[in-house]
């Protein structure tokens, strides 16, 4: 019997009425939380059943998305929902970790702080003013300097051809890597501050350089927590819909460029919910919103397996 | 100091019970269309001068929603862009009526480098530009109706609404109405599967893009375009004139429609006859019970948009909005006399 497991039978035994009164409220906040999440998945379900009906898997593997004839097919919004994010998250996570690794090991105390309280300022920036330097400073430098570029000298691969519109995947990636930066580096941060200070001065006193300390002491310590924070950040990307919607040219097709304009699936729900007078329509857009909370919660029970399995291999360090 | 605080105290306090007695007017909720918005709410703090007694809380949710809350009753008036089809006003529990409020049109915006305000354009060229047919600037079909325009050979870029808006739905109203093979192949409707371009959120959304993008082309409310200064294409209308997009353009759009107007005002303004009728143009309506379910709020309502025929309508200009013409007030003021 572990430690934990004897308090918890301490405290049953001994039946404290205030205890079981505080332990009976955090249990229905727990269940509040719960039942809210079902409640939604019932209603989105129940007002989706009209699409469901009709279309079945169709509507998932369909490209067609046509409101005048009542045909939906929604590949092209998943499509650009998850290649956009999972771009994002790729360019997002080295520059996080980095700049989480700069504040706490390498700068000076001072610079750290500084550098840690703008990132965190970056978070507090609503989406819709990123959606709005979007379009008017980040869209015509893309357009005018660095798609350009890359169609001149990477044109060979699919993946930068095309006109260069400014708006597209490209400019919808990285909004959303600017988006999520700040979130995964203050979390990371927290998680590097956690490594105990013992770890790093075993390291060291092997003989360890900086980066080697780095490598052996403190990335394996907060490998759970780190990837924690992607996820959280991951959730966040998938989920943004006024800035990305602002940039990424709104157009459903299923195109390897990154020049080309895409679409994603909270984009299409705000682009058109406001005015679907039909049934059907508003029933489509239901379903989208259904399959998002399905991914999103397949990504994160996946990321919660991939947790589970770094922290059950190592053999020592406590829990974060 | 402390004497201060009560001041400011009481004060807060008596504010307090000023709003309670305004709870005590009558209170009439509305939603619906976003594109009114803006004369609605001027209309409503002008009234609110007049009849204190009465207040007005209007939502801009869209024209979709505002039906959706009219025909559930949640709204004592909807509003909205788009007529009702049969099979929406059947699905209400009383019978509906439209009523037209002003107008609006849509301007066909471009960025083509060396090209000034004001390129002529025909309705086979718009079809033609947003089927894809149309490609480059150049194209014989638009140099041939503007001479000494210097076009050049370069690829259009179309831009249009990604958000679901009484605009697209006016513009491919629009698009139906002059080209056969648009309306087999797309159709008209607030949100349309377009078979080219890009797609920019709202009106600033499209006239960013445009702006940005050198040799693009895109459509926005004719409020917007003025109030923005973008240049705008001049159309060739159903009786073969090119007009400008403007106001007068716009009233005459409807004017030109008068003699055929339905009773209950279901009709699509697009390409209407009339040498001066711009052929872009749509009326935006309020939709209210003829037999509203509280009376005292429907006697307010009656009183109210008598007003804005009357008085009302002198609003809509300097906001941007046409305003109805004379004869189709008259038919209004009827209909609304049949609202009890």
């Amino acid at each position: 019997m572990s430690h934990d497991e004897q308090v918890r039978d301490i405290d049953s035994a001994k039946g404290i009425s205030g205890d079981r009164i505080f332990k009976m409220i955090t249990l229905g906040f727990a269940f509040s939380i719960i039942l809210i999440l079902l409640l939604i998945t019932v209603g989105m379900a129940v007002e989706s059943i009209p699409t469901l009906k009709l279309f079945g898997w169709k509507f998932i593997t369909g490209s067609d998305w046509d409101a005048v004839q009542g045909q939906f097919g929604a590949l092209p919004y998943i499509w650009g929902s998850i290649v956009s994010s999972l771009l994002a998250i790729l360019i997002a996570t080295p520059l996080s970790v980095g700049t989480a690794l700069f504040i706490t090991e390498i700068a000076p105390g001072k610079l750290g702080g500084a550098i840690a309280s703008l990132v965190e300022l970056l978070a507090a920036i609503p989406s819709v003013i990123y959606g709005l330097w979007g379009i008017l400073v980040m869209a015509p430098w893309l357009q005018h300097t660095v798609e350009p570029f890359l169609s001149d000298h990477f044109g060979f691969l699919p993946f930068f051809r095309g006109a260069p519109y400014g708006v597209g995947m490209l400019a919808a990636v990285f909004i959303i890597m600017i988006m999520i930066i700040p979130i995964i580096t203050s979390i990371t941060k927290e998680v590097l501050l956690a490594v105990p200070r013992s770890q790093k001065e075993a390291a060291v006193a092997l003989g360890a350089t900086r980066w080697e300390t780095i490598r052996m002491a403190v990335l394996p310590y907060g490998r759970s927590g780190i990837l924690g924070a992607v996820v959280l950040g991951l959730g966040r990307a998938i989920g943004e819909t006024m800035a990305v919607t602002m940039v990424i040219g709104n157009t459903p097709q299923i195109s390897l460029s990154l020049l080309a304009p895409a679409y994603t699936m909270p984009s299409v729900i705000a682009n058109e919910f406001a005015e679907a007078s039909s049934k059907l329509h508003s029933a489509a857009l239901m379903e989208i919103g259904l399959i998002l909370l399905v991914i999103t919660l397949i990504i994160n029970i996946t990321a919660r397996v991939l947790i589970w399995g770094v922290t059950r291999q190592r053999t020592s360090g406590g829990q974060i | 100091m402390f004497k201060q605080m009560r001041n400011t105290i009481a004060a807060m306090l008596a504010v307090c019970s000023m709003a309670g007695v305004a709870n005590a007017e009558i209170l009439i909720n509305g939603a619906g269309a976003t594109f009114p918005y803006p004369i609605y709410s001027k209309w409503f703090s002008e009234y609110a001068k007049i009849d204190p007694s009465v207040k007005f809380n209007y939502q801009s949710i869209g024209s979709g929603g505002g039906i959706k809350q009219i025909t559930e009753q949640t709204v004592d008036f909807g509003a909205s862009d788009k007529f009702l089809t049969d099979d929406q006003l059947k699905a209400a529990p009383g019978k509906l009526v439209h009523i037209p409020t002003v107008m609006g049109a849509v301007v066909v915006t471009y960025n083509v480098p060396g090209v000034k305000t004001g390129l002529k354009l025909t309705a086979d060229d718009i079809a033609g530009i947003y089927l894809g047919k149309i490609t480059t600037w150049n194209d014989p079909k638009i140099a041939a109706i503007n001479p000494g325009v210097n076009l050049p050979a370069k690829p259009i870029i179309v831009v249009h609404r990604s958000d679901g808006s009484g605009t697209t739905a006016i513009f491919t109203d629009y698009l139906s109405n002059v080209s056969p093979e648009w309306k087999d192949k797309v159709g008209m409707g607030t949100s349309v599967k377009w078979p080219a371009g890009l797609g920019g959120k709202g009106n600033e959304g499209v006239a960013g893009q445009v702006k940005n993008t050198a040799y693009s082309v895109g459509y926005v409310e004719l409020a917007y375009a003025f109030g923005n200064k973008l240049p705008y294409a001049t159309l060739k209308n159903r009786d073969g004139h090119f007009v400008e997009p403007s106001i007068k353009s716009t009233t005459a759009a409807a004017a030109g429609a008068a003699k055929h107007m339905p009773s209950d005002y279901r009709i699509s303004l697009v390409n209407q006859p009339g040498k001066d009728a711009y052929p872009i143009a749509g009326f935006t309506w309020l939709l209210v019970y003829e037999h509203p379910k509280d009376a005292v709020k429907g006697k307010k309502m009656v009183e109210f948009l008598r007003w804005e025929l009357k008085k009302g309508q002198k609003l809509a200009a300097p906001l941007l909005y046409a305003p109805l013409p004379h004869n189709v007030v008259k038919m209004v003021e009827k209909t609304i006399a049949g609202i009890k």
